[in-house]
């Protein structure tokens, strides 16, 4: 079976990103790059699944500026076969980049899509839902073990105190969670060799697409920041701190 | 024109948060209608019209909506959607996986985790693990949101509006659901808990996780734990607090052995009296906490189990 596995290019998440002085967004320029940490785990699912027999081909795809071939690119060293990349300048709302998804998933008719559950930098959550929903397929979040059976795939999944475990007929859409698994890191060679694999770039254009605004970012503002604690000496004067000053035991 | 409140039902019945969402829809309107969608829902239903609020509980009580599965419970809201301007649910697993569905076949936006509403179409909400808010504008027509119910305080409760009865089925032959492992647990609930203790690497096995069990016994408190502890499979996943995990707001939160990663951070910052016992003097949570001690955690944390 083919797997598509969207991912896209953020903000490397060991980085602290600050608001610019005229609140209009987080200020990105100069800032160091990364594919998405849950994109990644997806990439790592999707290899492991084609290592086991159950895919034949992984198809990475992100949705964005040109300079997103180099995650697609990681993407290819982890393992995914070939790369597509739908070039956008303006940053896309979830709903969009689901649409051109979908537009995707119609051309590619991937048995698989496999997400990562967020984005770390809109931390929105959406885009699988959405596109499981636009394309009308099952979807199974936050997974944590995926096993291909046939034309059904069985998903245990993190849910709010616990684990819910879902079969799923596919094609179907699949969000990765912390746990899946642990990404592999890319070797020399496999770096070299993923140079020479193909990757289409094509425009959003291409798909003749009606995307809306949906939404209107008014400002962003840096959250208000915890005025600076004290240290104190012993478990002692803590204690007496929370019981006496804090008032909080 | 009415808004509409998804209800999560758990095996108690109606979910703690539900009270904190109709908090939060309180400020959109005056006519708020709760729908429970789930199997055996009686109980939540009623739970549900006693909320401050509410003036209408739908149930479509089918074995259908069992376990709340995205791909019905969305249909459904579909159906129902047309009489609402607002639909809103809580920013925990289920609305996180059922409501951006509903939002995509609206063909709408959704707005996750609102932490603030300042008017019926502009919300506050984190980016970027929480080191930056943005306020959104929505351009649609109707507006789906997720609530980050710690932001939100519960309404108290009225005399039960009507309970109407829904007949329509949406079932989805898409997914099926097998099974579910839920974690028995006497502590209190980490989203509701007062008291919140969690632990990080520094506590070097899941066994150690003892000292953690013992200082939550005393205070009464949940049990949370940093992504690394969870990593390093100290813990299960679903205690793990952060940008991706569980956001907690208790009243007192003790980090211990914890470094404070930006995505922690994410998901504790707003609680009230924040606590750090790290034996690394620069370890940043100490920057963000009201209290810090810097301390080796196996001297310090049976020692504050003792004195508390």
């Amino acid at each position: 079976m083919k797997i598509l596995v969207p991912i896209k290019r953020v903000v490397d998440p060991y980085v602290k990103v600050r608001v610019k002085a005229d609140e209009t967004d987080v200020e990105l320029a100069n800032l160091k790059m990364a594919i998405n940490p849950f994109c990644e785990i997806a990439v790592e699912e999707a290899v492991r699944l084609k290592e086991k027999g159950h895919a034949d081909e992984i198809i990475a795809v992100s949705i964005g500026l040109k300079v997103a071939q180099e995650q697609l690119r990681t993407a290819m060293a982890l393992g995914a076969d070939r790369g597509i990349l739908v070039e956008h300048d303006d940053a896309l709302e979830p709903l969009s980049v689901a649409k051109v998804l979908k537009a995707v998933i119609d051309k590619e008719q991937p048995s698989l899509v496999l997400f990562g559950k967020q984005s770390i930098d809109g931390d929105n959550n959406q885009t699988a839902q959405m596109t499981a929903a636009l394309a009308g397929m099952g979807q199974a979040t936050f997974a944590s073990s995926v096993d291909v059976d046939g034309d059904q795939i069985k998903v245990a999944r993190e849910i709010d105190g616990g684990i819910q475990t879902l079969s799923l007929k596919l094609p179907a859409v699949v969000s990765a969670d912390l746990r899946l698994n642990e990404p592999r890191y890319a070797s020399l060679p496999n770096i070299m060799k993923a140079k020479r694999k193909p990757l289409d770039i094509v425009t959003v254009a291409d798909f003749e697409l009606q995307l809306g605004s949906h939404q209107k970012t008014l400002k962003v503002t840096a959250p208000a920041e915890r005025s600076g604690g004290v240290m104190v000496g012993s478990v002692e004067e803590l204690v007496d701190k929370l019981k006496n000053e804090a008032k909080v035991v | 024109m009415a808004i509409l409140i998804i209800a999560e039902v758990d095996k108690q019945g109606l979910s703690a948060d539900c009270a904190k969402v109709v908090g939060a829809a309180s400020a959109l309107g005056q006519d708020l209608h709760l729908l429970v969608a789930s199997d055996n829902a009686a109980t939540a239903a009623e739970q549900g019209a006693k909320l401050a609020g509410i003036t209408k509980v739908l149930v479509a009580d089918n074995a259908a909506y069992a376990h709340q599965m995205a791909e019905p419970v969305a249909d459904l809201v579909l159906e129902l959607a047309a009489d609402y301007s607002h639909i809103l649910a809580a920013a925990s697993a289920k609305g996180k996986d059922m409501l951006p569905r509903v939002a995509a076949l609206l063909d709408v936006a959704q707005h996750s985790d609102v932490i603030a509403i300042e008017s019926d179409d502009t919300f506050v909400r984190p980016i970027y693990a929480g080191n930056a808010l943005a306020t959104v504008q929505s351009l649609d027509e109707k507006k789906v949101l997720t609530i980050r119910t710690s932001a939100f305080d519960a309404v108290a409760e009225q005399a039960p509006a009507e309970i109407h009865a829904l007949d329509s089925v949406k079932s989805s032959e898409l997914t099926q659901f097998v099974g579910e492992e839920l974690v028995e647990s006497e502590r209190p609930e980490l989203g509701a808990a007062r008291v919140v203790i969690s632990g990080g690497r520094g506590l070097g096995s899941g066994e150690n996780f003892a000292l953690i069990e013992q200082l939550a016994d005393k205070l009464g408190a949940a049990i949370g734990a940093s992504r690394a502890a969870v990593d390093a499979g100290f813990v299960a996943n679903d205690l793990q607090v952060g940008q991706t995990g569980k956001i907690v707001a208790p009243d007192l939160y003790i980090a211990v052995g914890i470094s404070g990663a930006i995505q922690h951070l994410a998901g504790m910052k707003e609680s009230k009296v924040i606590v750090a016992i790290n034996k690394d003097p620069d370890a940043p949570i100490f920057q963000i906490a009201d209290y810090g001690l810097e301390a080796d955690l196996f001297e310090a944390v049976p020692k504050l189990t003792e004195l508390l």
